[in-house]
């Protein structure tokens, strides 16, 4: 749970649109209580929608918990932090969140870029960047981004994603260490959690 | 070799530092990751190889802080944006206002005046309008000047058209507005209770008692020290039992204001004065 914990990586964040809804929980159904690394997701919704009925539907089969970070809220292990509709989620440099309402980035708010940005930004070389299905090219910037920083990059094979765009365009953005079926995404994780 | 990334927050300082000792506009309290972003795209614009060299165009430069300022401040927003927000202050907060023969609202960052058209229709449909007084303030001059022209683009509308009738709009919304080349442009009756203000929450002072402040979105984009100022000030300027509006993901957890506050709305986080105005 500490944030000087052992270890290579010290943060996930997962960016996914199109499709995602079914992928993500399978991802985040692969892992365990006690995850060391916390979990950041951006996932494009309509500014309407709540996770309310995602999180139900998922809680059932995920150990963390699940939440909407408030306002400069700390970053934990052992939990799935989602952005909320219609704020871009970003990382402090001190780990924490924070949230704006700027103009949208590759026509989204949330936007996997803004979030992968502040997240190399914060957490350099220890963070780990999951692009999945998606329908447009967000996340490819934000992706290329952790590379430079000397992060760690994970595509879901496009092969098996709903929507290939999204992974396609982070694959040609930079070089990524792994291409992986979404059902071996949470293993990944792990692996990489325990270096 | 040195991180490029601590460099560059190195010069933020520095630039950040000129900016206040030069023309008195602080940021130097403002959430770090989104001025970074904002800073970055500011250097590119103005076709720098490193934000350190806007320092220079800071101090010497003309009319540099206008567009500084508004690389920094400006913000997006759209009207009745969480309509159950404009729904409660329909259902459950005016019919309160109403008991004031005169009310004052302050809609604190005010940015390009969607909120402050929103508050204008809703006061308006709830026939209070002629007893507010509504002081929409910002930062940002290029944005007020927005505001005061009521123009925006029509991509807006549909949202717009959708927010107003789930927040219990009583009229048909495009009443409300003309359409030109592409342009929406507000009914300027609306405006006719409303003084548009430059006034910086970092530094500025209370300027009136209100019965109502609305600083939706603003907050996030300050550290928890600034925000602690910011919350002192609407402490300050709100009469007892007034009512504050901050946006859905704000809060005033960990404050210490917030004893001076009683929760209305939850989700639509609004709260009620409980204490009397210092000095009062």
């Amino acid at each position: 749970m500490s944030l000087s914990a052992p270890g290579r990586f010290r943060l996930v964040v997962i960016g996914g649109s199109a499709g995602s809804t079914i992928g993500l929980p399978l991802i985040l159904a692969g892992l365990p209580h006690d995850l060391r690394l916390p979990v950041v997701v951006v996932r494009h919704i309509a500014p309407e929608s709540t996770w309310e009925f995602f999180m139900r539907r998922t809680d059932a089969d995920c150990a963390l918990t699940i939440i909407e970070p408030d306002d400069k809220e700390p970053i934990f292990g052992g939990h799935v932090y989602m952005a909320p509709p219609n704020y871009h989620l970003l990382i402090e440099r001190d780990y924490t969140f924070s949230l704006s309402v700027d103009e949208k980035v590759r026509y989204s708010r949330p936007s996997i870029d803004v979030l992968f940005e502040t997240a190399a930004d914060a957490y350099g070389e220890s963070v780990i960047g999951v692009i999945m299905t998606g329908a447009n090219d967000d996340g490819a910037a934000g992706l290329k981004k952790i590379k430079e920083r000397g992060g760690y990059a994970i595509v879901q094979d496009p092969k098996t994603a709903q929507v290939d765009i999204m992974p396609k365009a982070a694959i040609a953005a930079c070089d990524v260490d792994r291409i992986l079926p979404l059902e071996r995404i949470a293993e990944a994780l792990l692996e990489l959690e325990r270096l | 070799m040195e991180d490029k990334t601590d460099i560059e927050q190195i010069e933020i300082d520095l630039l950040l530092d000129a900016v206040e000792r030069r023309h008195g506009y602080d940021f130097r309290e403002y959430s770090r990751a989104s001025l970074t972003r904002r800073l970055r795209r500011l250097r590119v614009d103005m076709k720098k190889e490193h934000i350190s060299d806007l320092i220079p165009l800071v101090l010497y430069g003309q009319g540099v802080m206008e567009s500084l300022v508004d690389g920094i401040s400006v913000t997006v927003s759209e009207m009745f944006r969480d309509p159950y927000v404009f729904k409660m202050v329909r259902e459950k907060i005016v019919p309160y206002l109403k008991t004031y023969p005169k009310v004052n609202i302050w809609v604190a960052g005010c940015a390009t005046g969607e909120e402050v058209y929103s508050l204008a229709i809703l006061f308006k449909e709830e026939e209070i309008y002629d007893r507010v007084q509504i002081y929409a303030t910002d930062i940002n001059e290029k944005s007020l000047k927005k505001a005061k022209a009521g123009i925006y683009s029509e991509d807006q509308t549909k949202t717009n058209t959708n927010n107003y009738y789930k927040s219990m709009g009583r009229e048909s919304f495009n009443d409300y507005y003309f359409t030109k080349f592409h342009k929406v442009m507000m009914a300027r009756d609306l405006m006719k209770n409303v003084v548009f203000l430059t006034h910086n929450l970092a530094v500025d002072r209370v300027f009136n008692e209100m019965q109502m402040i609305f600083c939706r979105n603003v907050l996030i984009y300050f550290s928890i020290p600034l925000q602690e100022r910011v919350l002192k000030l609407f402490d300050d300027s709100l009469c007892k039992n007034g009512f504050l509006a901050l946006g859905t993901k704000e809060h005033i957890r960990f404050s210490k204001t917030e004893k001076s506050f009683r929760t209305v709305g939850k989700k639509e986080k609004i709260f009620q004065k409980i204490m009397p105005r210092a000095g009062a």
